[in-house]
């Protein structure tokens, strides 16, 4: 067969998305060689298999596809699994099963799935840089740098920080005249709609500037023909009447951040005397919850050493307080604080994360909402199937500002003039952000080149990287454990939603443009 | 495919890029009055053979061998290939076997690069 016109070359030359480095557009159908036969080698490509429903999938690496194996199919996975060997072998070992033309169709689909391979070297994934410019989807404006909890763990305040918020140059608060500037930038960056999450320090510390600011940009965005949408986070301290009803009748979403129950959100999350924060939190949230139900609220916590009961924190989260959605994540710290997660810790996380998942599987099958998000965005990146080749959008599609209006790479690092991508006057930096993006993309990351869970990972978050190793670029090493574990048990949750309710994973289909970001 | 099932998104797209060549969308699609309607193609799927020569008989210029019109002979680029490889005209082309193996080299895509193939002087 001549390669040299197939019908895939007009796919190969075109049509990839920078993030999404999916390598199916390489592919090429038929056997390896340009006539296989018997003597032909052959041998496992790079995928991960798991079970689901009593049948046996494959998630192939990296482009992120899952496919369902036949008994064949699975017959020659488990035949190649010790290592290469020539298709006639195959084919006589499998003989007292399956026919030999089942088999050498089989080989062909297991080929173009890139289940089996010529060989097994490290394919670099496509960098497609300078990137065409990718619209903004999300800015998170940092409305303030000030708080008043005082929570040991604050990657903000805490010894982690990056930014000096207390004797730096920025403005505590930031001015009208900034976030007007943000909103303008947020406009002028943005494809059809801007998101623009508003975002702390405690973001209702600055309420003045924060509603006189979506009063403008409602006005802005109506003038320039685009559609602007807000969100906020909060530690709920500040939700008195008349905020909750500028937040419900402005529809702004709301994350709250909480850690649970009284035991355990005082646990950290506390005034700056020592006094725990849920006593004043809950009420309030209760109104809010009761009053806003223009958009889902959802329960933002972390999790530390101390503090891993994910059941009880859900149960009291979902079910006691009402939250539509709860989403947890480990403590962003140094790994010798007294908060940090150690293995023991992930290992902990993980065997509660599969507990809480097998109850979302539960209630998907019955067509029951559930609401642990954590689960349900890793579904939906698989049921899309990216492939990254960055972690997150930080960067691309998200970016932070600080309260001078300084931009940057997402607003964990807002104010840090080491990871500052231009300002909301000035525009965006390209030659910084494709430097940026050059230097972090996941074919450097040297460790992750074995790993299967890369497409979904691709290293992990650049703040938890800086704060651990001291720099945005490597790879969060101290979690993959946690991250393989963690991804297989939702591929197992995908397989069976697939196979027993396959209707369940349509609502992902178009919910592409609306993954929410995380925080 | 028959034992691999695609399940996720991603999956669909794989199987539809490595569709090989002149696939049933394009018998089903299009030249509704060369096939039986509502039926299925009436050719199995083979590997692809270039269309478009008389002397292999294949249908070419006016129905690809599906029935379909997708696949029909191209111009310069595709004819070029298709010619030379599987047809008469093994002369009027560069001796790829003797004189000029490297003659395609920066072809890597027909439809893309066929500018890149250049002429061959003796010597």
């Amino acid at each position: 067969m001549n390669n040299l016109h197939d019908a895939s070359s007009e796919e190969r030359d075109g049509g990839s998305v920078a993030v999404d480095v999916t390598n199916i557009a390489g592919a090429e159908v038929g056997i390896p060689g340009v006539s296989p036969g018997v003597d032909t080698v052959i041998r496992l490509g790079e995928f991960h298999t798991f079970e689901a429903s009593g049948e046996r999938f494959g998630y192939m690496v990296p482009s992120a596809a899952v496919f369902a194996f036949d008994a064949c199919a699975s017959a020659v996975a488990d035949a190649l699994a010790d290592g290469p060997r020539t298709i006639g072998d195959l084919v006589a070992a499998l003989g007292p099963r399956f026919r030999a033309d089942e088999v050498w169709d089989t080989l062909g689909e297991l080929y173009r799935a890139r289940a089996i391979d010529e060989d097994r070297v490290f394919k670099p994934a496509p960098k497609i840089l300078p990137l065409t410019v990718i619209p903004l989807q999300t800015l998170v404006v940092n409305v303030t740098n000030q708080c008043n909890l005082s929570c040991e763990y604050c990657y903000e305040y805490g010894e982690d920080k990056i930014v000096d918020t207390e004797n730096g140059s920025q403005p505590k608060f930031m001015s009208e005249e900034t976030a007007r500037q943000a909103i303008d930038f947020a406009l002028r960056e943005s494809g059809k709609t801007a998101m623009v999450t508003f975002f702390g320090g405690e973001t209702l510390m600055n309420f003045p500037v924060l509603q006189k600011t979506v009063s403008y940009a409602r006005a802005r965005a109506a003038e320039v023909g685009k559609d602007i949408d807000f969100s906020l986070t909060t530690n709920a301290t500040l939700l008195k009447p008349d905020v909750i009803e500028f937040l419900a009748n402005e529809r702004i979403g709301v994350t709250i951040s909480i850690d649970g129950p009284q035991e355990v959100q005082d646990k950290f999350r506390v005034f700056s005397n020592g006094k725990g924060s849920y006593e004043l939190v809950a009420p309030k949230i209760k109104a809010l919850l009761a009053r806003h139900k223009a958009r889902p609220i959802g329960a933002r916590v972390t999790l530390t050493r101390q503090t891993l009961d994910v059941m009880k924190i859900y149960r009291h989260l979902h079910d006691e307080m009402g939250f539509w959605e709860v989403g947890f994540a480990p403590v962003t710290t140094a790994p010798q604080r007294d908060h940090a997660l150690g293995d023991a810790g992930f290992d902990h996380l993980l065997s509660q994360f599969r507990v809480l998942a097998q109850d979302f599987l539960q209630a998907s099958l019955e067509g029951r909402h559930h609401g642990f998000s954590n689960v349900r965005e890793t579904l939906q990146e698989i049921h899309q199937g990216h492939a990254k080749a960055y972690p997150c959008g930080a960067g691309i599609g998200l970016l932070g500002v600080s309260t001078d209006g300084n931009v940057s790479l997402c607003h964990r690092f807002a104010g840090s003039d080491a990871h500052s991508f231009g300002s909301v006057t000035g525009g965006v930096d390209r030659e910084k952000q494709n430097a940026f993006l050059d230097s972090h993309h996941i074919n450097n990351k040297t460790d992750c080149q074995t790993c299967w869970a890369r497409p979904i990972c691709a290293g992990g978050c650049y703040h938890e990287s800086h704060t651990r190793y001291g720099s945005t670029t490597g790879p969060n090493l101290h979690y993959c454990e946690w991250i393989r574990g963690w991804t297989h048990t939702c591929l197992e949750i995908y397989g069976e939603l697939a196979v027993k309710n396959p209707g369940f994973l349509r609502q992902f289909d178009g919910a592409d443009d609306e993954a929410p970001q995380r925080h | 495919m028959k034992h691999l099932n695609a399940i996720n998104r991603k999956a669909v797209r794989v199987e539809a890029v490595t569709q090989p060549a002149a696939s049933a969308a394009s018998a089903t699609a299009d030249v509704v009055a060369l096939q039986n309607s509502g039926q299925p193609p009436q050719q199995p799927e083979g590997p692809h053979i270039p269309p478009g020569c008389s002397i292999v008989f294949s249908p070419g210029w006016e129905a690809d061998r599906t029935g379909g019109t997708a696949g029909l002979c191209q111009p310069v680029e595709r004819d070029l290939f298709d010619c030379h490889m599987g047809c008469y005209w093994p002369a009027q082309v560069p001796d790829q076997l003797n004189h000029a193996p490297d003659w395609t080299a920066k072809c890597a895509a027909a439809q893309k690069d066929w500018r890149k193939i250049d002429l061959v002087f003796p010597g």
